[in-house]
């Protein structure tokens, strides 16, 4: 690097990657919570008895994990143009992220023994009681470390939105990179952002994954 | 599940023509359950071939047996974990895993018709199959409040009159794991007992117990055994059990009853030499 680091514009800019940053923050809370749902119903449709269900339901997850993200956000943008970009792109994380935590969420009912079925069936307990009461409950309790990770993947993933011109922080670190030239030092301060904000929260699902005794 | 139609031609119109007397009771003149030439397959391997047998109302029977015998099947079944290959179930002269169409054949019967159907019949596992995720009153609870539709507080009341019963009554507010295997097998009786069974189906309940919680957990199933009417059927290895518990014993061997008897008969005087082969083995 032959140019000094250009502190005035670490100092100037970062007003505006904060401003990027919560954006940022709302694409993953909420693109996490659709995961978070979607991925359930997903999981608990792909048990259900009829082929009806199970097989459009595989096709559409085939699609979507064989597909990269930022084909699906350009494609989601171009078709629903008259929606806010950020809210098409809380959408399509989340259901990208769906297709994925769907999978966990499969595997932590398959990690709940057969013997909690067999009671609930010999109590007469309702298919909508069996899940509610007894399955979910110990399944979500498997999956909570592992969709925290996907949580924190999905953020750092967010910069995608960009290129559907969601102002998010990468969006401005460029912005503001372009129009002075010095892509290096806002670059680097988007980068430290992100690692100040992800670091504590993987501690934090490492404590929450012991405290739930994995 | 298994949800193949099952071809059941053969033996509709004989099943029908015994159940359709007209004006009895279906109460009266019935065993409570009987098994009609039940087949149970599993792929090429057959479990339980042609089995016929019946349990009247209030009996206690021990059905024993080598392993792979099917004793187990034959709980599963009743407790509609699983279905019939061929034949069928009646329980009080009603078909208990199919529905009787218009012209009187048996059609296999739906999840829902199932759902109801056993709601008659209790069962304690091997295992106990506890809620992990719910204290030990709410074991207890969660079936008469959403599937018998009673009251809370008269379920919870209820619960703790179970416990009592099983000698609990310190443990409302313990999680499944904080019990002993024998306390957890005791809720495990107390929950089954909530739903008010006419029939309860015991599988090797004391199988997965320490030697030394066993013996409380007999004299509590006596108990029920006499104080209540419910019908029981017990698959156990433990021929005190048998002895102390029923006043039947089922001698199975390959699928089929090989000879039936009291506790008495059986273990001191069997007829077969393949019960007495079994009863060396295990006595």
């Amino acid at each position: 690097m032959t140019k000094d680091f250009d502190w005035g514009a670490v100092g100037d800019a970062f007003p505006l990657l904060l401003d990027g940053f919560w954006t940022t923050l709302l694409a993953t809370v909420f693109g996490t919570l659709v995961a978070a749902v979607l991925g359930l119903a997903i999981a608990v449709a792909g048990r259900a008895p009829s082929r009806l269900v199970t097989v459009p339901v595989k096709a559409v997850m085939e699609f979507i994990r064989s597909t990269p993200l930022i084909v699906q956000l350009v494609g989601a943008a171009a078709l629903f143009t008259s929606v806010e970009p950020l809210t098409v792109g809380i959408v399509v994380l989340g259901v990208h992220y769906a297709t994925y935590t769907s999978e966990v969420y499969r595997a932590g009912i398959d990690a709940v023994p057969k013997g909690q079925w067999e009671a609930c069936r010999a109590l007469s307990l309702t298919p909508r009681r069996t899940w509610q009461a007894v399955i979910l409950p110990q399944a979500v309790r498997n999956v909570v470390p592992a969709l925290g990770n996907y949580a924190i993947s999905m953020f750092k993933e967010t910069p995608f939105l960009a290129v559907i011109t969601v102002h998010e922080m990468v969006f401005q670190a460029r912005d503001y990179g372009t129009k002075h030239f010095v892509y290096t030092e806002v670059f680097t301060l988007a980068g430290l952002i992100f690692l100040v904000a992800s670091y504590p929260t993987s501690l934090l699902m490492r404590k929450l994954e012991k405290r739930l005794g994995h | 599940m298994a949800t193949e139609p099952l071809p059941l031609q053969k033996n509709a119109a004989t099943a029908a023509e015994d159940v359709v007397p007209v004006a009895v009771s279906k109460d009266e003149g019935h065993p409570l359950v009987r098994f009609d030439k039940v087949v149970k397959r599993y792929g090429d391997h057959t479990v339980l071939d042609e089995l016929d047998f019946t349990v009247e109302r209030g009996e206690h029977v021990t059905l024993i047996g080598p392993s792979g015998s099917g004793k187990t099947t034959i709980l599963r079944l009743l407790m509609t974990l699983e279905r019939v290959s061929d034949g069928v179930i009646w329980i009080n002269g009603e078909p208990l895993t199919h529905i009787r169409g218009q012209d009187g054949s048996l059609k296999p019967a739906s999840e829902k018709h199932l759902r109801a159907a056993r709601r008659k019949i209790g069962m304690v596992f091997q295992q106990f199959n506890l809620f992990p995720n719910m204290k030990v009153l709410q074991n207890i609870t969660e079936a008469p409040v959403n599937v018998l539709g009673m009251d809370r507080d008269k379920a919870e009341a209820r619960a703790r009159e179970l416990l009592e019963l099983v000698g609990l009554s310190g443990k409302v507010d313990a999680h499944p794991s904080q019990l002993s295997g024998g306390q957890q097998q005791r809720v495990a009786i107390a929950r089954a007992l909530a739903m008010e069974p006419e029939i309860l189906l015991l599988d090797e309940v004391t199988s997965a117990l320490d030697p030394e919680l066993v013996a409380g957990v007999l004299e509590l199933l006596s108990d029920i055994a006499r104080n209540t009417d419910i019908t029981m059927l017990c698959v156990t290895h433990e021929m005190n059990f048998a002895r102390d518990v029923s006043e039947k014993v089922l001698m199975f061997d390959a699928g089929r009853v090989v000879e039936s008897g009291s506790p008495e008969k059986i273990f001191t005087d069997p007829s077969h030499e393949r019960t007495r082969e079994f009863l060396n083995a295990v006595l």
